[in-house]
């Protein structure tokens, strides 16, 4: 049984149509690319699995679980977390705080408790610095925990993040361009986190890539999304070799055939 | 301020009178500063996670100074431990406020929520004006305009002695130095509550971002209504400790004080809890010191302090507040921010 099942999604925005008529499942404990040109709805795609847009139609399930109409916390609670295109770290607070604020969805000390700092509050803050400390090793930014988390490096504030979404211990992470920004040997790294995310912790990974190297060498599955419609989806080779995909990305004629020849090299 | 006397022989100022003024400015200043930091910041919490300036606060806050005179004159025959019955004031306070403030939010503001940000402010402005009128009912029940508030015995001896040293030229009395304590206890608590712990990481998530927040798990609609408990309660409790402080309180008079609480708020950088504290205890001093500033005349070649009378303090005060925007405009520790959208 697939671990997340989005089964025909529309969102139009006015007169544009952002999603159309999508279905996507994701097999449990799998790595999916979500690929596609610019504005072709990929993260639009994301915001409905998260919550932050209801679909005008279709159904998301999550474990057999559905989420259309629950907010974007509960969706959290419920087991998919994620990363952002642009960066979104809280500025004011150090890299163990942003993980630890990340773990706040599965302590049980109420509001109450912080005020009056019972025991279980207590218990509670101890379990999210343990629980930041684990991640911070985890994606190997040990060394940053006290910095403001703006002040780390480009490509490990995006790996802060990853940590921060981690760390709501989610069944699904769903990471939107993990590469951007990163310089080949980061990529190396980051290729080397998703698949320690899969196989150590059991997370199932959708990911939204530009890299093409990245998302053909990590990739179980690709979908390829374009002007909000699945173009395309299958296996990394299959995908790269669909004339449809091809045109997609390069339009017509011969650029499509270069394109071909520069992916098979 | 007949309080203050300068021994003017001739050129010869008695020096230790200047520095018993000064002592005096410092800490009823502080004590003045404390009293705005507890109000200012419900606005800049606020203001933290909606961009909202709720111009109702100044009610909240004089509503938690009117039950706290319910509360002190229900218990005024009581043989009640005076600071049992300023205890009870205070969360009796706390909590109408508190809730005031909450039910407010949920009623008026939310429904707004998407709304461009005049529109919230207006209704803000309103809401104000309606608590206005409310409090003036409430006052009017027991036939008095003016509410003249009866302190437990004790609160207004005069302070005579601290750790063996006199310090009656200070003028102080045993409800300011209440006051002091108490207002300092409660900023250092909401400093804990918001640097180090889970309710405070998520108050400044959701202030940072909203819909982040809501995407690391936060139900940001939950996180604004204790935000404004907080603030409210806060406000309330400032209710309490102005009504202690003045003895004499209306419907109307949380006006001056909770545009001073705002201008503290925007001195410090609004939307920063650690600016608001420091606005207020800036602006505490300033009038403070404005308000006795004449009294320096006496000395060599400042008799032209003569005119700056003690009316003028409000004035100064906000003098002060213009001028450190001029220098610089996101207040003392506000950040500059882009405009998000």
């Amino acid at each position: 049984m697939s671990l997340l099942d989005v089964q025909n999604v529309t969102k139009t925005f006015g007169g544009l149509t952002a999603v159309n008529d999508v279905t996507f499942q994701v097999p449990e404990r799998s790595i999916i690319s979500v690929i596609g040109p610019n504005g072709a709805g990929k993260t639009t795609f994301f915001n409905l699995i998260t919550g932050i847009y209801t679909p005008d139609t279709g159904n998301i399930k999550l474990g057999g679980r559905e989420l259309i109409g629950l907010r974007p916390d509960q969706v959290v609670e419920a087991g998919i977390s994620r990363t952002f295109q642009n960066i979104r770290l809280f500025p004011s607070m150090t890299a163990e705080e942003n993980i630890m604020l990340g773990r706040g969805v599965r302590l049980k000390s109420g509001y109450w408790d912080a005020i009056l700092r019972s025991s279980k509050f207590k218990h509670d803050e101890q379990e999210a610095v343990d629980t930041a400390r684990l991640m911070l090793d985890f994606v190997g930014l040990s060394k940053w925990r006290n910095e403001l988390s703006t002040s780390l490096p480009y490509g490990d504030q995006r790996k802060l993040e990853i940590a921060r979404a981690l760390a709501t211990t989610p069944k699904l992470i769903l990471l939107d361009e993990p590469a951007a920004g990163m310089n080949p040997r980061e990529t190396e790294d980051l290729k080397a986190l998703i698949r320690a995310i899969r196989d150590e912790l059991g997370v199932t990974v959708v990911l939204i890539e530009h890299d093409m190297r990245l998302v053909m060498t990590l990739s179980e599955y690709i979908t390829v999304l374009n002007y909000g419609s699945k173009l395309s989806e299958g296996l990394p080779h299959e995908v790269r070799n669909d004339p449809a995909v091809m045109e997609a990305y390069l339009g017509r004629g011969t650029a499509a055939g270069e394109y071909g020849k520069e992916a098979q090299a | 301020m007949s309080a203050f006397r300068l021994h003017n022989t001739g050129d010869q100022v008695d020096l230790q009178t200047v520095m018993t003024i000064l002592l005096q400015v410092l800490v009823g200043g502080l004590s003045l500063g404390v009293l705005y930091a507890i109000v200012a910041l419900g606005y800049t919490m606020v203001y933290g996670v909606l961009q909202l300036i709720n111009f109702a606060h100044s009610e909240v806050f004089i509503t938690g100074g009117i039950v706290g005179y319910f509360v002190f004159h229900a218990l005024q025959d009581s043989s009640m431990n005076g600071y049992l019955k300023l205890v009870l004031a205070c969360l009796a306070a706390m909590i109408v406020s508190g809730a005031l403030n909450v039910v407010i939010e949920r009623l008026a503001y939310r429904p707004l929520r998407g709304a461009q940000r005049l529109v919230p402010l207006i209704t803000a402005i309103g809401v104000s004006l309606i608590l206005q009128d409310t409090l003036k009912f409430v006052v009017g029940l027991t036939g008095m305009f003016d509410l003249s508030v009866t302190l437990p015995k004790g609160f207004t001896s005069p302070l005579t002695k601290f750790a063996g040293i006199d310090i009656t030229s200070l003028n102080l009395q045993v409800k300011d130095v209440i006051l002091l304590v108490v207002a300092t206890l409660m900023l250092i608590g909401l400093n804990l509550l918001v640097n180090h712990t889970r309710l405070g990481r998520a108050i400044r998530a959701v202030a940072h971002d909203r819909q982040t927040a809501g995407l690391m798990g936060i139900d940001s609609n939950r996180i604004i209504s204790l935000t404004f408990l907080i603030g409210g309660a806060l406000g309330g409790l400032g209710g309490v400790m102005y009504a202690m402080k003045y003895q004499a309180l209306n419907a109307y008079s949380g006006m001056a004080p909770g545009m001073k609480a705002f201008s503290a708020a925007v001195l410090g950088g609004i939307g920063s809890i650690p600016g608001a504290m420091l606005g207020g205890i800036v602006l505490g001093w300033v009038e403070t010191l404005l308000g006795v500033v004449s009294l320096f005349s006496a000395l060599p070649g400042l008799h032209w302090l003569s005119y700056i009378k003690a009316e003028y303090k409000d004035l100064g005060g906000f003098l002060a507040l213009i001028l450190i925007l001029f220098i610089k405009p996101t207040g003392l520790l506000g950040k500059s921010s882009t405009e998000k959208v």
